[in-house]
Parts: C-alpha cells; structure tokens; sequence
C-alpha cells in the first residue's frame, strides 16, 4: 500500500516527456524549452533526486479531486513529519480557500515553535490572469502572500527562472510560494547547457537585469517582463533607452537591485498584471522612498498594474484590464516628461 | 481460580460498594469495562482491561500532574502573569493519559487549543510548559508561542485555528504510510469543530488513502458555549465519519480510553485506514479563561460531574478499593505533584522574559541571517534561523 500511494504521489503530472535534453541530440547550441517543459524536468529530477519529495494536490498523478484545504492541510502536516511536499493548486485562486493553511500552518509555525518545527514545503500553481476564465479565476495573489512573514515568494518569467527557481524552492527547508503564469506555459525560451544541468539554481532574493538600460528603469515580475521587453524594444527605436529588472523573486525583495538601477537611471515605473492598490509596485515605492535611491529619483515612482475592477470575461473587456504594452510606452513616457 | 476470586470480589464491591478484603493483590487487575459505542465495526476493544499497580500509579500520577498543573495555569491567569488566551483541560486528564498509555513514544499526535495536557504527556516538562503560559525565555516555545503554540518531537501543538489540526494530522500520517515506519498519528478535535467542512475532506482522503490516523473527537458537551445539543445535526461523533469506522467510550475513564485507543491503533497498523474515537468528557472550566462557564451550563451540573465522574478520583476509588495501593501512597504522590507543580510556577514567574535581540529569530530554517523591518525604516533588525 505505501509503495503504490508513493508511486501516485511521486508520478507527477502525465505531460508530455521534455525535449531530448539529456541526450546526444544536444550539441553546443542552446536550445527552446517551453517554460511547462521546463517545470516539469526540474519537478522529475527533484522527486528523483530526494526520495523525501512528493506531489499532493488537484488533478495531479492519478488523484481527481479538489478538495482544497483538506489537501493542503495534508500537505503541511506531511512536512512537518519529514516529508517535502510540492502542493499543486489548479489555480492560486482555490488557494485562497486554503489560505489559513498556508499562512496559520505553514508560515508562521517555524517561528510560533521557536525554530522546533520546519516546514519544507511549496505551494505552487498559475497565479493572476489567464485567458477568459474571469473573475473568480484570475486574480493576482502575489501582493497576498509576500505581506506574510515566514513565507518565500517567487513569480518566475522565462523557462530558466522556472527550472532554477522551482528546484531552489523544492531544496528550501520553508515554506515557498511558486507562482506561475498559465499563459506562460507554452512560450518557449532558449536555455544554456549550464541552466539544463540537473544541480542549477537560481538564488531566491536576486532579481535579474534582463536588459541593461540608461534611462529608465522597468521593474517587473512575471509575464509583465516580456511586455516591459517589448516595451523597451520599441521605445529604443525612439532613442529611449530602458533598463529592465525581472524580479525573480516578490518576497524578499530585492530592493538593492532597484536602487542601484534607480541610482543610474533616475526614473522608474514598476508594471504588474494584479492590482494597485497595496501591491507589489506600492511596496516597491514605499522601498525606494525610504532608502538611499530617493535622492536620485528625477521624477516620482510610476506604477503599471492590472485595472482596479473584477476581471470581466469579455475579450475586448479583459485585454483592456491588464497592462498592454502601449501602457508601459505611455507611463514611461510620462515619467520622462516626454 | 485466583483470578476468578479476583473477578467477583471486583463485582461484589461494585454492587455493594465495601472495600475489599485484602489478599494477594499488589499485582495484576482484571476490570469489567463498560460495553462501547460502535459504528462499522464488527468487535471493539476487550471489555476487560488489566491493571497493575505500576500503571495505576503512573496514570494517577499523569492525571494528577495535569490537574494541578492547569488549576494553576488558572491562578497565574487570575493574577495575571499569564495573559491572552488559556484553554484549561482539567476535568479530561484521562483522555490524555489514556491515549498516551496506549501509543508510542514514536507515534505522533496533534490537537487543537486545549493543549497543555497533551504537551505534558507528550514529554514537556511542567516547568516548560508554565514559563510559556507566563512568556518566559525558558517556555519550551521560549516565549514565543504561548498557550496554543506548543510543540515537542513527534508532538505538533497546539493549533489555534479551530479544525486545522485535522488535515494537519492526516498529513503526519501520510508521512508515516510513506516513510513505511508503521507509526501512527493521532488526530484530536472537539465537538465544536466536529462540523467544520475540512475535517470532511480531511475524512475522505485519509479513508481513500488508508492512512495510518486515528482521529479522535473529544467531546466535552460544550463547543465554546454551545451545547451539543444546539450545535450538531447528529451528536454521534463517532458516527460522522460515515464510511470510516468509530467507536464512542466514556472519556472519563483512564482504562476505556486506553483500551479504546490500543483497539483503534491496532486497527491502523493493520493497515486497515483510518478510525474515529469519540471520547465523551468534560471539562470543569469554562471554554477558556474569559468564560465563566456557568451560562451556558449549571454549576449543579458541574458538581455532579466531579463528584460521580472525576478520572481521578474514579480511578484512585477502584486502586483502593482493589487494595492496590493505600490512602498514604496517594497522599505521597499528590505532595510530590504539589511541589513540583510549586517549583515550575516559582520557575515560570521568575525567569527572564525572552530578550529583545530573538525578537525576529526563527522565521525561516536552515537560512543565512536577514534583515527584518522594524517599526520605521531606520530599525533594521536580525533575523537568524
């Protein structure tokens, strides 16, 4: 019996196998990795990797069921006891039935026993907004979950953030939110042989620079980071040369990182697909307020975000509540004073 | 023959309530039990259980400790040196004894807010668990978990949110069917949380799964201060499970519980699933300190109770009357109790409280040290693992 409840938990979702990554069919020349290729080779080589690591939640192995803050609890407790769960949510919105599980049981326990009781655990699942799935099914959790002390808060863009990211998080010892993006999965990305190695890890904590830049900064984190590339592609034809930080990780966040962008360009506007109000760029000016960038800013803080409202389902409705890339154009424009 | 003599000298005292005549009888003990409550089950636990006078010693010692150790969690409280929230178990000591008479020290078990005496009889020392009623840097939490957030090896508090632990606790036992150790976890709940969707889906997992958890609905007739009555659609706990077996046994007694509990592992090391136990209790103090306790309920009732039912004393009375042990025994014991319940208060009111530099310790495990907020952006504070 526990070897086949194993064999249910260590399966992992019925995907299709990842490219020929380990074979001799890959030469010196990188190659494309779709960003749920990339999850799901990291995901194989972890369960393999530590006997310890297990898949729990909806429609994952052979279970079918959604029965979420019963599984999520299950997942807790099995961390607790030794294990080292990754708990999948169908969406982060079930999550927020279970959010007292994630918070109450997983988060705060390490400190409420005074470092008796670790929880080796990740929460992982596409966050924010998909694709005509509307209210109930889009909303962004980042701002929710990086309020919380005791928790890690990650929001990978690219197929490499995903890989490196996903098996940093599976080696935490604490609890570790992993929030992905459903309209991500399919995008193919180029990966470098050492971003395929079975033991690469990206640092939680550090963001990225994904393009250097001179007189604005983009600070962003998931999708929003292609948009604010494509942003900055057409605004260099204009001669407005932009730098884009992909933060990688929302808690903790890599604050050092913006200010020292912020020290070298002047200006900076934040672009996110969740809400305004109290989200992630609200922090991210709150940081730069109170720190050493402040004195080098030419101009306030501009924030990129979702529209303040449901998602409607309405296609022309919904492609007109998240930032499009003539937004982030136009903020950094305006923050310009051009 | 001797045994037989034994058996009806037992009976005779029963009915007619006399001590018996003492013979040969430091050693062992068969009682009559009770029949219990089952649901799904063909047999449940022997209806004999046998005592020897080393563990009716121990158990008498265990209850007794917890009592006098709650009554005074209790005047800290009125003196308020414990502060905030504190969920007295006195009056349920056998539901706590009896379970850990009949699980290992390897077993694992979780409960709800009503901690203390598990934390107890899971290996926390007395003195641990005051000086972290009182905040002290010698709490077993060193301060900074507080009555509900209690926790040992093998022993997962202490949990405030009333039902989590259920899921929590299912999750252990998975953990045990996994890791193939033939442990056990052991899930409490009260009848207050008897209602709450997730132990539901709780149930249907563990049932699916035939996980290794044994979970145990204390019921204590009062959720907050709600009757059963008022509170349940159906008040057969152990019934609730549906597809998952139960039996229902008097909490009250130390040998029902532990008998109880000895079925129900058996049960899950067989590998036959998960089981419920419905422990019919009660306790003495209201829900917690700010609940007098006495609006929801008669102090009549509560009199009855500790006079007719008290574990204690009902497992004191059989140990006399059996000649297993004498007046003076007990007397010794309950000093022994007294004092050391004495010392770990003396204990808990005078150690330091923790100091400020743990202030932001322990938020993650196994990590480099971080800087944490303070109050206002020029207190940066250190965090270490």
């Amino acid at each position: 019996m526990a070897t086949s409840l194993k064999c249910l938990l260590r399966s992992g979702k019925e995907a299709a196998a990842a490219p020929a990554v380990g074979d001799a069919n890959r030469d010196l020349a990188a190659i494309q990795v779709t960003v749920r290729d990339a999850l799901n080779q990291a995901l194989d080589e972890e369960l393999e990797r530590d006997e310890r690591v297990f898949l729990l939640g909806e429609e994952v192995a052979q279970y079918d069921g959604a029965y979420k803050m019963g599984f999520t609890g299950i997942a807790v407790g099995a961390a607790m006891a030794g294990l080292r769960p990754i708990c999948e949510f169908m969406t982060f919105n079930f999550s927020m039935q279970a959010i007292d599980q994630v918070i109450n049981s997983a988060a705060k326990t390490y400190y409420m026993s005074a470092g008796q009781q670790p929880v080796p655990i990740v929460f992982r699942g596409p966050n924010g907004a998909s694709a005509g799935v509307a209210a109930q099914h889009s909303q962004c959790f980042a701002a929710w979950y990086a309020h919380c002390p005791g928790l890690k808060v990650v929001s990978p863009w690219n197929a490499e953030d995903a890989r490196g990211l996903l098996k940093t998080a599976i080696r935490d010892d604490n609890p570790v939110v992993f929030l992905e993006n459903e309209l991500m999965y399919g995008v193919p990305f180029e990966m470098s042989e050492e971003s395929l190695s079975k033991d690469f890890t990206i640092p939680i904590g550090k963001a990225k620079i994904e393009r250097q830049g001179a007189h604005i900064t983009l600070v962003s984190h998931s999708r929003m980071v292609g948009h604010c590339l494509d942003a900055a592609a057409v605004l260099a034809k204009e001669g407005i040369d932009c730098e884009v930080i992909n933060l990688r990780t929302i808690r903790p966040l890599d604050v050092e990182c913006i200010e020292g962008s912020v020290m070298k360009t002047n200006h900076l506007v934040t672009v996110e697909g969740g809400w305004p109000q109290f989200g992630v760029g609200a922090e991210i000016c709150a940081r730069v307020m109170e720190g050493s960038a402040f004195n080098y800013l030419d101009a306030p803080v501009t924030r990129v975000t979702g529209v303040d409202i449901p998602m409607p389902y309405a296609k022309i409705l919904e492609d007109n509540s998240v930032p499009q890339i003539k937004d982030i154009i136009f903020s950094v424009k305006k923050t310009l004073g051009v | 023959m001797k045994t037989m003599l034994a058996i009806i000298s037992n009976a005779l005292c029963r009915i007619t309530g006399k001590n018996a005549v003492s013979g040969s009888i430091r050693t062992q003990r068969f009682w009559t039990e009770p029949k219990c409550d089952l649901h799904s089950l063909e047999a449940g636990p022997p209806e004999k259980a046998e005592l020897t006078r080393e563990q009716g010693l121990q158990y008498y010692h265990t209850m007794q400790m917890v009592r006098r150790m709650e009554l005074k969690a209790d005047q800290l409280y009125k003196q308020k040196i414990i502060r905030g929230f504190c969920h007295l178990y006195d009056g349920q000591e056998a539901c706590a004894a009896g379970i850990e008479a009949a699980i290992n020290p390897s077993d694992h078990l979780i409960t709800a807010y009503r901690a203390h005496g598990y934390t107890y009889t899971r290996g926390v020392s007395v003195k641990e668990i005051l000086a972290e009623l009182t905040g002290r840097k010698g709490g077993v939490a060193k301060g900074k978990g507080g009555s509900m957030h209690m926790y040992a090896p093998h022993f997962y508090g202490g949990n405030g949110i009333v039902g989590a632990q259920v899921p929590l606790g299912a999750g252990i036992a998975l953990a045990c069917q996994y890791q193939g150790n033939n442990q056990i976890c052991v899930t409490l709940y009260g009848d207050g949380a008897a209602n709450q969707g997730q132990l539901f889906e709780t149930f249907n997992m563990a049932a699916l799964w035939k996980l290794p958890c044994v979970f145990i609905c204390e019921n204590n007739k009062y959720g907050m201060g709600t009757s059963v009555e008022r509170a349940s659609a159906s008040t057969d706990y152990y019934k609730r499970g549906d597809f998952i077996p139960g039996l229902r046994v008097d909490g009250m007694d130390v040998l029902c519980v532990r008998e109880a509990t000895k079925f129900a592992a058996d049960h899950c090391r067989a590998g036959k699933g998960p089981i419920i136990m419905e422990l019919q209790t009660y306790r003495y103090h209201g829900h917690s300190m700010s609940d007098p306790g006495v609006s929801y309920r008669t102090r009549e009732e509560i009199q009855e109770v500790r006079s007719k039912s008290d574990p204690i004393s009902m497992l004191k009375e059989r140990m006399l009357g059996a000649n297993m042990a004498s007046v003076e025994e007990f007397k010794e014991i309950d000093i022994e109790i007294r004092k050391e319940v004495e010392e770990s208060a003396q204990f808990a009111t005078s150690d330091p409280e923790p100091p400020l530099e743990e202030l932001c310790n322990h938020i993650f495990s196994n990590s480099p040290p971080l800087e944490v907020r303070g109050t206002n952006p020029w207190s940066k504070l250190k965090s270490v693992s």
